[in-house]
């Protein structure tokens, strides 16, 4: 740790867990999405579901969808600049769940009629992982450039990826491939050490064999 | 490369080089960062501006926080007729201030965490004013406090679900003890002293936050703990010092967390939140609208 993570964040609070950390999970949606949210119902779980109107965990979640990053000040109207940016939100508080205390499961529709379907938990200080996207099981943190693919579950897809990457220089610090089901479909998650480039999208995205790819900065 | 994993060596360090605990935590942080000390330096004025904002708006705002607990009090305060000297009315003023705008959605810096986000701009902001001094003064005293939470981090906790508010509103206030004995001109070993007696003199605080809030008792705790630290600097500038050296009271910190139970550790669980006062409260903010 560094002096700035002692004497910092510089945030907007009350909660850096139920208040920063859930504005990057929503940031995070966002970006995973791709485009701008037109609709997104959440559902709220554990602590977030018990104390969200106190800890303005609603409008910190509805400020990430806009893009706002842990420090804007217009958290607190995010609200009333959901409705003003036509976005819709609604909220949706679950009991139970086999879930971390601070999750919530947001399902976006984009400007284009896109949809995707993402979990994730605050996990404390400010920090979050994004647990599951679309019902494939994921680890994102925000913290890594991280790829994020959708391929065609055969042999070579990865190899092919990782030489991309390795060919631009980029080194993996963490991957995860999950699936539903064998030989169908996979997702993966690659966060690395240093900037992906642009190109890497370019060289992987009109493989047939991946159906969509995306890149996203650290949060 | 320069390194301190504990009190004793950041004090150590600190004497032998000759300068002041924060000169050594700045050159520590910017050789860690392989960074330009000047760019340190900016970075930690504007978390310095951060606070000075956090502050002004609180002493100013009545607004209350969204479920209605808190606002108000740092106005109440910073207007009121003081009997208790105008320092240590100003630091309590400043940190409730913070804290205020903490839980009203405002900008603040997590210092070492938001629900002990009051007290180190409170109690250092409190001596500038007193001393009359420019920012470059505040700026040191946060590289000072920094030091001291690097290393009660490192070796304890200075998070309330892992150590109760010991390990938050504590370690603020150690840190801002050595802070102020630091702004005014104390010793390397003044400031130890100065945050072991201030956080063994707030061991075993518990973290038992009404509706799971950062409210009730946070705010005004924040207003408390900063008079802490400045008694605790006031002494240690006296000559007192303190039997248990601060490494053995940061590690008896971190025992402790860990024997308190959960219940009283940021679960909402006990103490407060389980008062009748405490529970009505929870069930009404549990309301849907």
């Amino acid at each position: 740790m560094g002096v700035f993570d002692i004497v910092g964040p510089v945030m907007i609070g009350p909660s850096s867990s139920h208040t920063a950390g859930a504005v990057r999970l929503g940031k995070m949606a966002r970006t995973i999405l791709g485009e701008a949210p037109v609709a997104v119902t959440i559902n709220l779980y554990g602590s977030f579901a018990r104390t969200y109107k106190g800890h303005g965990t609603d409008k910190a979640l509805v400020a990430g969808l806009l893009g706002f990053s842990a420090e804007d000040t217009r958290i607190k109207d995010a609200i009333n600049l959901a409705a003003q940016a036509n976005l819709h939100v609604t909220f949706r508080i679950v009991e139970g769940g086999d879930f971390h205390p601070n999750t919530a499961q947001m399902q976006l529709k984009g400007i284009s009629g896109k949809s995707v379907k993402v979990t994730g938990a605050s996990i404390g200080g400010g920090r979050i992982v994004i647990t599951q996207i679309d019902g494939y099981d994921v680890e994102i943190t925000g913290d890594y450039y991280t790829l994020i693919t959708l391929h065609q579950d055969k042999p070579g897809i990865i190899a092919m990826i990782t030489q991309i990457l390795a060919q631009q220089n980029v080194n993996i610090a963490f991957m995860k491939v999950s699936r539903k089901q064998k030989g169908v479909q996979a997702l993966m998650v690659l966060e690395t050490d240093h900037p992906i480039p642009e190109e890497v999208l370019a060289a992987i995205s009109p493989v047939p064999a991946i159906e969509s790819a995306l890149l996203v900065k650290p949060l | 490369m320069m390194s301190f994993t504990s009190i004793a060596e950041l004090v150590a360090l600190a004497e032998e080089m000759g300068q002041p605990i924060a000169d050594v935590v700045w050159q520590w942080e910017t050789e860690r960062s392989a960074s330009q000390p000047e760019a340190i330096w900016r970075e930690m004025a504007s978390r310095l501006a951060v606070m000075q904002q956090a502050a002004a708006q609180g002493l100013i705002q009545r607004e209350k926080s969204f479920s209605g607990l808190v606002g108000g009090d740092a106005y109440r305060l910073a207007t009121t007729n003081s009997f208790i000297g105008p320092v240590v009315m100003r630091a309590a003023a400043n940190a409730i201030a913070v804290s205020e705008v903490n839980a009203n959605m405002g900008k603040i810096v997590a210092c070492p965490t938001a629900g002990s986000c009051g007290i180190v701009p409170g109690a250092i902001l409190a001596i500038a004013e007193h001393l009359q001094c420019g920012d470059d003064k505040l700026v040191r005293a946060l590289f000072t406090a920094a030091g001291i939470g690097e290393v009660i981090a490192a070796n304890a906790t200075v998070s309330g679900a892992v150590g109760g508010c010991q390990a938050e509103c504590g370690a603020a206030a150690a840190m801002a003890a050595a802070a102020v004995v630091e702004m005014l001109g104390g010793t390397p070993r003044q400031s130890s002293h100065a945050l072991a007696l201030a956080l063994k003199n707030l061991l075993g605080l518990v973290c038992d936050p009404v509706a799971g809030l950062v409210e009730v008792p946070c705010v005004k705790r924040n207003g408390f703990a900063a008079v802490h630290a400045l008694t605790a600097a006031q002494m240690a500038l006296a000559g007192v010092e303190s039997i248990i050296p601060a490494d053995e009271v940061i590690d008896a910190m971190n025992r402790i967390g860990a024997e308190l139970p959960c219940s009283l550790k940021e679960t909402s669980e006990g103490g407060l939140a389980k008062t009748a006062t405490g529970i009505e409260i929870t069930e009404r903010l549990s309301k849907p609208n």
